[in-house]
């Protein structure tokens, strides 16, 4: 799974409402190596929850993102931040491990890269 | 790529291996995919750098096509892990990267706007009442440009007042019929292998809406 993907996430049982980011759970993790995009990097940075990326980025070990992102058209023109961004958002994945509900600690479990959000009959 | 290429490399998919009647999992063909996708991009530019989502994803054959076809970032969602592992065995066959994610349509919650296009075979609501409509009901939710599908074409003036009275739909629009082969996959089936009409729909979304995604499951 990749953090892209966590940042749309949140928990999605009846009734919660602080269901987002999940915390990350790591068994396994890895990187691997996609095409670098400026466009996409570009256009998707406004929709992603800085924050969360940051987090979920450190769970898995990775600690090279800024905490903030103050001037977000001055950053976007650096390629060295353009990079740190593209690592953390498309090449991290989990691969075993669990997504933790904020709220209740409700355990999304994560296997073979494929996060589980099923729910129990009276989640619903 | 032209349109026989990605039919081709589409009929090289995987399928399910033993479908689940309940689930109504019957395979989108790769005629059917490859049409859906390429009419979808040549002519309404909806998916080559985009962020798409295949939702009832099964063995992921239209996230595949959407790859193939250079959308940016694809998630396929299914309720079934089985079809998710042949999903997954696909896209790596493919050298496409697909991000799976197991869920039932009907509680997924995204937050954002990530979504651009949501291209899917939903089931037909054949043996569960109203499972079409509200695959349909979220995708219009969580994409915020198109919505591909397809629809049995005895359903058509059913699905056309759903969209753009219960969804709120900005439009809807039959791009074409297509026959949608089914192969006796199941016991009850008396053919060898029917053909049934189904419509191939794009919807545009409402625009500005609140982009929440709540389940919405007018016949449960």
């Amino acid at each position: 799974m990749r953090l892209l993907t966590h940042n749309m996430l949140s928990c999605n049982i009846k009734g919660v409402t602080n269901g987002f980011p999940l915390r990350i759970e790591v068994e396994k993790s890895m990187e691997k190596e996609v095409d670098f995009n400026i466009d996409f990097l570009k256009s998707i940075f406004s929709k992603v929850e800085w924050t969360a990326l940051v987090e979920a980025a450190r769970s898995l070990g990775y600690n090279d993102l800024p905490e903030e992102v103050v001037d977000s058209s001055t950053m976007l023109e650096s390629s060295d931040f353009l990079k740190k961004f593209h690592h953390a958002l498309l090449e991290l994945h989990l691969e075993e491990g669990a997504l933790i509900c904020p709220e209740t600690g409700r355990r999304f479990p994560v296997n073979k890269g494929i996060p589980n959000m099923l729910l129990h009959e009276d989640e619903v | 790529m032209k349109l026989k290429q990605l039919e081709g490399l589409l009929g090289n998919l995987e399928q399910f291996s033993c479908p689940k009647i309940e689930l109504e999992q019957y395979p989108t063909s790769a005629h059917i995919a490859s049409r859906m996708l390429f009419s979808a991009e040549k002519t309404f530019g909806d998916v080559t750098g985009k962020v798409v989502a295949d939702f009832g994803c099964g063995c992921g054959t239209l996230g595949i096509a959407a790859a193939l076809l250079d959308a940016d970032y694809i998630v396929g969602v299914d309720i079934d892990a089985q079809s998710l592992e042949t999903a997954s065995v696909n896209a790596e066959d493919m050298e496409v990267e697909l991000n799976l994610m197991q869920c039932d349509i009907n509680n997924l919650n995204w937050r954002g706007q990530f979504i651009d296009t949501a291209i899917m075979n939903p089931p037909f609501g054949t043996r569960k009442k109203g499972a079409d409509m509200n695959f349909l009901s979220v995708a219009l939710k969580v994409a915020t440009r198109a919505v591909y599908s397809l629809h049995k074409t005895s359903t058509r003036d059913h699905v056309k007042k759903m969209a753009l009275r219960d969804c709120d739909a900005t439009s809807a629009e039959v791009l074409c019929e297509l026959r949608f082969d089914v192969p006796q996959l199941y016991k009850f089936h008396k053919k060898k292998e029917v053909d049934i009409a189904v419509d191939l729909w794009r919807f545009v979304p409402p625009k500005d809406q609140e982009r929440v995604v709540k389940t919405f499951s007018p016949h449960q």
